[in-house]
């Protein structure tokens, strides 16, 4: 009986014994992988232990209050979050369009040359650091765009109540929002959200390319039914990894915001926060509990843009085509 | 306004079937790069009849099918030679737009490509949203197009009931008749099929066969098939391509399909018809 539950066991086990070197590397690469679990790990029990006494001193409402004010026990996140948000969907709004459009073109349009150009060139755009991109946006982007917020003032500020400006004839009224903050951060994360979209937009099986035109079908129309529905989870995915990415831009956003600790509820006036560029601006002048605080503050941001990219990549994954395919 | 649609509507359902078209491809060359996979064939195309295409892989029956719908110039670096008349008119004379040509040559191909994730229905309605004819402003019309194109392809009896299920749920053999109603949706007067059956079941390829019969004298088709067995079955015409080693294919015979299976004039037709290489 023994002997025969014995012998195939014995023999699964001689075939999945690998060779000396091949156990070597196997470790090596799951050593790597599990440091980089544990990196993670680590990070976030160094956050929570650090940000404890101020976590558990300001309790719940360091979620809910708006004013930083540690010595005197009023401290919480909710002016830095709500600028983090905006600025975020601001980004958005930016990348998503352009990202798309880009990676269609790239992959459908461009003679082949010109993509392999075009494709080194939006990977090069991810490597610039992005104090160029803050610089560029603070001395080149934002005098030429209080054009375009007066504009939106004027003649949306009436319908959209969250456009207007106060004291709209003063032009530094208009600098330094979360606007163009937001403009800044998107042509940062344009890069990253138009290679995620490339690539996926590339898998679109060729079957179905040649189904449709085949039928008589013009490259858009070709595009619109079978590589955009293909690609709609890279899309989505695309767009959330862009945002992750965006809640936690910190030096363009430090460099062109006016700094304030209240709400961001109007875009386009001068004046917002967000969670990193509060962290940068404050690191070094902190008690000990605002020094907490701000580990607290940092520890909210990494909680979310993790749950951000979780929701990305669990979106990015599940997409093969978007549909079920026997 | 009101013309406008009432044009729309006559364009998408009260069409006649058109009618079969004639093919004529004259002096077809053609090359992926520097390499020629195709030397000067020349082919008469009859309307209303089912030509086959056959040879031995690899000697460019599928280049030259793809040639007749514009389908070759999709691939990067591909380049041809030569003119194919549909009803006498060059579809590659410089005027004439591939997507025209294209909506009048119909096309199915070897692995069933429905859209997946699009309905049954959307999927035969497809090809008529595609080149901009208007479904939406008769609901009523759409659905009669439906149903006719389905059971043209022998298709409607399975699916009556399930036209709302994606295209992808359906069975291999299931989707290529789709593919096949897909295709008529638009009215073509060619159909061109690249071995249709090849990926599919035994029970699958006779309900194909069965359409094609069906459906042939409405519209021309031109099928590559590697079956001997099929193309007497359901052709007509037929046309042997050969490709010597490291030559571009030509036509070595063609024909009606029970000369060129009975009587061949080319020692290497009746090798080739009769299973001796291939």
């Amino acid at each position: 009986m023994t002997a025969v539950v014995d012998r195939p066991l014995e023999r699964t086990s001689t075939e999945s014994v690998p060779l000396a070197d091949e156990r070597a590397f196997r470790a090596v690469v799951r050593g790597c992988a599990i440091v980089t679990l544990l990196l993670m790990g680590l990070i976030a029990l160094f956050l929570l232990l650090r940000s404890w006494p101020a976590l558990h001193r300001a309790g719940f409402s360091f979620l809910t209050e708006k004013r930083w004010l540690p010595d005197v026990n009023h401290f919480g996140v909710a002016a830095l979050l709500s600028g983090t948000v905006v600025i975020g969907c601001i980004a958005l709004l930016v990348a998503v369009p352009l990202a798309l459009g880009a990676s269609l073109f790239i992959n459908e349009y461009a003679p082949r040359r010109l993509r392999r150009l075009l494709v080194s060139m939006i990977d090069l755009m991810a490597a610039v650091p992005s104090i160029v991109y803050g610089l560029w946006g603070f001395f080149f982007l934002q005098p030429r765009m209080i054009g375009l917020s007066r504009w939106l003032s004027a003649h949306l500020g009436g319908v959209l109540p969250f456009l207007h400006v106060h004291d709209a004839d003063t032009p530094s009224s208009f600098t330094s929002s979360a606007f163009i903050a937001g403009t800044v951060v998107g042509i940062v994360v344009v890069p990253t959200v138009t290679s995620v979209m490339r690539e996926v937009f590339s898998q679109a099986p060729v079957a179905e390319r040649e189904a449709a035109l085949a039928l008589g079908s013009t490259k858009w129309g070709m595009i619109r039914t079978v590589v955009i529905p293909f690609g709609r989870g890279g899309i989505i995915g695309g767009s959330m990894l862009g945002l992750g990415r965006a809640l936690g831009e910190t030096i363009a956003v430090y460099l062109i915001i006016s700094p304030i600790l209240d709400y961001t509820t109007h875009p386009l006036q001068s004046g917002s926060n967000t969670i990193a560029a509060f962290i940068a601006s404050r690191s070094t002048e902190s008690s000990s509990i605002g020094l907490a605080g701000l580990l607290g503050a940092g520890l909210v941001l990494f909680l979310l843009t993790l749950l951000v990219n979780s929701i990305a990549a669990v979106i990015v994954a599940r997409s093969r085509s978007g549909a079920v395919t026997e | 306004m009101s013309v406008q649609s009432a044009v729309a509507e006559t364009d998408l359902v009260e069409a006649p079937a058109s009618g079969a078209s004639s093919l004529r491809a004259q002096g077809i060359s053609a090359w992926f790069g520097a390499h020629q996979v195709l030397d000067q064939v020349t082919l008469d195309i009859t309307a209303g009849e089912v030509t086959a295409l056959i040879g031995p892989s690899g000697c460019g029956k599928s280049t030259f099918l793809r040639i007749l719908n514009r389908m070759h110039e999709l691939v990067p670096g591909a380049s041809l030679a030569g003119r194919v008349l549909l009803d006498d008119v060059d579809i590659y004379q410089p005027a004439s737009r591939p997507t025209d040509s294209r909506r009048r040559i119909g096309m199915v191909f070897q692995r069933p490509n429905p859209f997946p994730a699009m309905s049954v229905y959307d999927n035969v309605v497809s090809g008529l949203k595609l080149t901009g004819r208007n479904t939406r402003h008769s609901r009523g019309r759409a659905d009669d197009l439906v149903e006719e194109t389905l059971r043209r392809a022998g298709l409607w009896a399975e699916v009556a009931k399930r036209l709302h299920v994606p295209g992808g749920a359906l069975s291999g053999g299931q989707q290529q008749r789709l593919c096949i109603a897909r295709a008529l949706a638009v009215r073509p007067t060619v159909l061109l099929m690249d071995e249709p059956c090849s990926a599919l079941d035994p029970t699958s390829t006779r309900r194909i066969e069965e359409t094609i019969a069906e459906i042939a004298p409405d519209v021309t088709i031109v099928i590559v098939t590697h079956n001997m067995q099929q193309a007497q079955r359901v052709s007509q015409q037929c046309a042997f391509f050969l490709a010597a080693e490291d030559e571009p294919g030509r036509i070595v015979e063609h024909g009606p399909t029970s000369q060129l299976f009975d009587a061949p004039t080319d020692p290497r037709t009746s090798d080739y018809v009769h299973g001796r290489f291939g």
